[in-house]
């Protein structure tokens, strides 16, 4: 797992693809907190960082997807993926090796955005006047949204041997997993029956209840289970071969 | 019996790629399974090296069962796959040490500098794979597959789309090899199995038609002689025919002739007295050696037939 691991962080900063998605991050959710008028907090006259955890599952729902992509349809087309599992590692270490090297990588897309927190602290007047559990409480949800987004894409990409293909899929997934069940239970068929239910499929339910700083354990084991369920998904679709 | 392959058939989703095959290869023996394409030489791979299951029959690898042992056989099985799949993005010694790592190997650095001397990399070790031609590449294939040394290494068309020099070089490569392993090995290339294999199973349409050592495989069909012959004056079959007993002709125009005899005597010299009393010259005079070629057409077409 650990050498599976090693060799696609390796991978993402040999081919680029590691740089393009920090560099493309930084440069999105910075301008969208700091230079587009419309958008940055000098207007807003909060010390806040709601922008950058507005616009963050926007930026992972099309930068995620563009890491995953290539994750297993890349190794299918060269071959490699018979490589892999000809060598004594298992389904489940290949597909952990490659979730947690992109686990790492969206750590390291946000790490930098710490700069933005202690930037909005030093301004706000007095100085720390920000709601720092809330920050927090964004971070871990930021965090665990783009981990559902990236088992949602190593699985679309166990099945697909064209790249673009497991892109488009797995960015319409992700926008549903996000959106789409919001949406449903504003419409008459659910509202008022199971609005509440349908609501709390999708994402952003729990995405929203964490952002506000409030970390419930009823958030983080649904966060913990749909990036569970797909990690098992992807396993068992590797194994799609043995049918 | 190091690799005991019993009653094995695959079937992909209801074409039956392998039709209850079985053989068996020894330790320090390299065995050669040729066919033509679709024949089922990968499948048969794929199924020892555990990258799919057989529908039906078993397969062992030094006593451990492809269904059950995968995790065991594969730490004792190198496989290069056909078209030898590499990560090009990698540097050469970076790929040996992702494959060591994933083997576990203690003295990484040290068998590493042991394989590049080995596969002949030493001039190209600091180069990107996908920077390689193709017979490096090749090289960096097989030392992935046995860079942990193991007890069978299944190498699948390792000299396909390789230049001659570069054909010598691997088979040599391959033969230093053999001591202590199981080596299976495919082909298309006759020439190379004949060269480098001690035992053959040739596969057609995912059927056995031959498993016999290499010597007796020959052998067993070499009793079919061919022999060309062109005079100066022309001749007639019927005259050719009744001299000489036991043959079938060949007419490739009316002073040459092929001849394919079916006893193991020699004819040549019986052609030679055939000349001299009809008053004629011999210009050419051939006795064409049955090559595995020969072996192969007659044994496919065989089941064909069927």
């Amino acid at each position: 797992m650990i050498s599976i691991f090693k060799k696609e962080i390796a991978y993402f900063f040999s081919s680029l693809t590691g740089y393009i998605v920090l560099i493309v991050f930084l440069l999105l959710t910075g301008s969208f907190i700091w230079i587009f008028s419309s958008t940055s907090v000098f207007n807003y006259n909060y010390a806040s960082l709601g922008q950058l955890f507005a616009i963050g599952p926007i930026a992972f729902m099309f930068l995620i997807p563009a890491i995953t992509m290539q994750s297993f349809a890349d190794e299918n087309q060269r071959g490699t993926l018979e490589f892999l599992i000809t060598k004594p590692i298992g389904d489940w270490n290949i597909v952990l090796g490659k979730y947690l090297a992109t686990s790492c990588l969206i750590i390291l897309s946000l790490l930098p955005t710490l700069v933005y927190y202690f930037s909005l602290y030093a301004l706000g007047s007095p100085p720390g006047n920000i709601d720092s559990g809330a920050v927090l409480g964004s971070y871990i949800g930021l965090f665990l949204l783009g981990n559902i987004f990236a088992s949602i894409g190593l699985f679309i990409s166990s099945f697909n041997a064209n790249q673009i293909v497991a892109f488009i899929i797995t960015a319409f997934a992700c926008f549903s997993m996000f959106w789409v069940f919001d949406f449903i239970s504003t419409l008459p068929l659910a509202y008022g029956k199971a609005d509440n239910l349908i609501k709390s499929l999708g994402i952003e339910y729990h995405y929203d209840n964490i952002s506000k700083g409030r970390v419930d354990s009823r958030d983080i084991i649904y966060f913990l289970s749909i990036i569970a369920l797909f990690i098992y998904l992807t396993v068992i679709s590797l194994g799609r071969r043995k049918w | 019996m190091s690799i005991i392959v019993k009653n094995i058939s695959k079937n992909y989703n209801g074409q039956l790629a392998l039709d209850n095959i079985s053989f068996e290869a020894n330790e320090g023996q390299i065995l050669g399974l040729l066919g033509p394409n679709g024949a089922g030489k990968t499948t048969t791979m794929k199924i020892l090296s555990c990258f799919i299951p057989s529908s039906s029959g078993e397969a062992h690898v030094y006593g451990l069962s492809t269904q059950s042992k995968e995790f065991e056989i594969k730490k004792i099985l190198g496989y290069l796959p056909e078209h030898n799949p590499l990560y090009g993005n990698m540097y050469i010694r970076e790929y040996l040490s992702f494959v060591s790592d994933i083997h576990k190997i203690s003295d990484k650095k040290n068998r590493i500098d042991e394989l590049i001397e080995l596969t002949g990399l030493s001039y190209e070790s600091n180069k990107k794979i996908q920077d390689l031609s193709k017979g490096y590449r090749q090289r960096v294939g097989i030392a992935q597959a046995i860079i942990h040394d193991p007890k069978v290494l299944i190498l699948d068309e390792p000299i396909s789309g390789l230049d001659p020099n570069q054909i010598i070089e691997i088979r040599e490569l391959i033969q230093r090899l053999k001591y202590n392993k199981t080596i299976i090995f495919s082909s298309h290339i006759l020439q190379e199995v004949e060269s480098i294999c001690d035992s053959v199973v040739i596969l057609d349409g995912g059927k056995i038609v031959a498993n016999e050592k290499m010597s007796n495989l020959s052998n067993s069909l070499l009793n079919h002689q061919k022999t060309v012959i062109e005079f100066t004056k022309s001749v007639s079959p019927e005259l050719l025919m009744s001299s000489i007993n036991n043959i079938q002709l060949e007419k490739i125009s009316d002073t040459k002739y092929s001849i394919s005899s079916s006893s193991s005597e020699d004819i040549r010299e019986r052609l030679f007295d055939f000349a001299v009393q009809n008053n004629n010259k011999i210009l050419e005079l051939k006795s064409q050696h049955t090559s595995l070629e020969n072996v192969f057409k007659t044994l496919t077409k065989i089941s064909g037939n069927d």
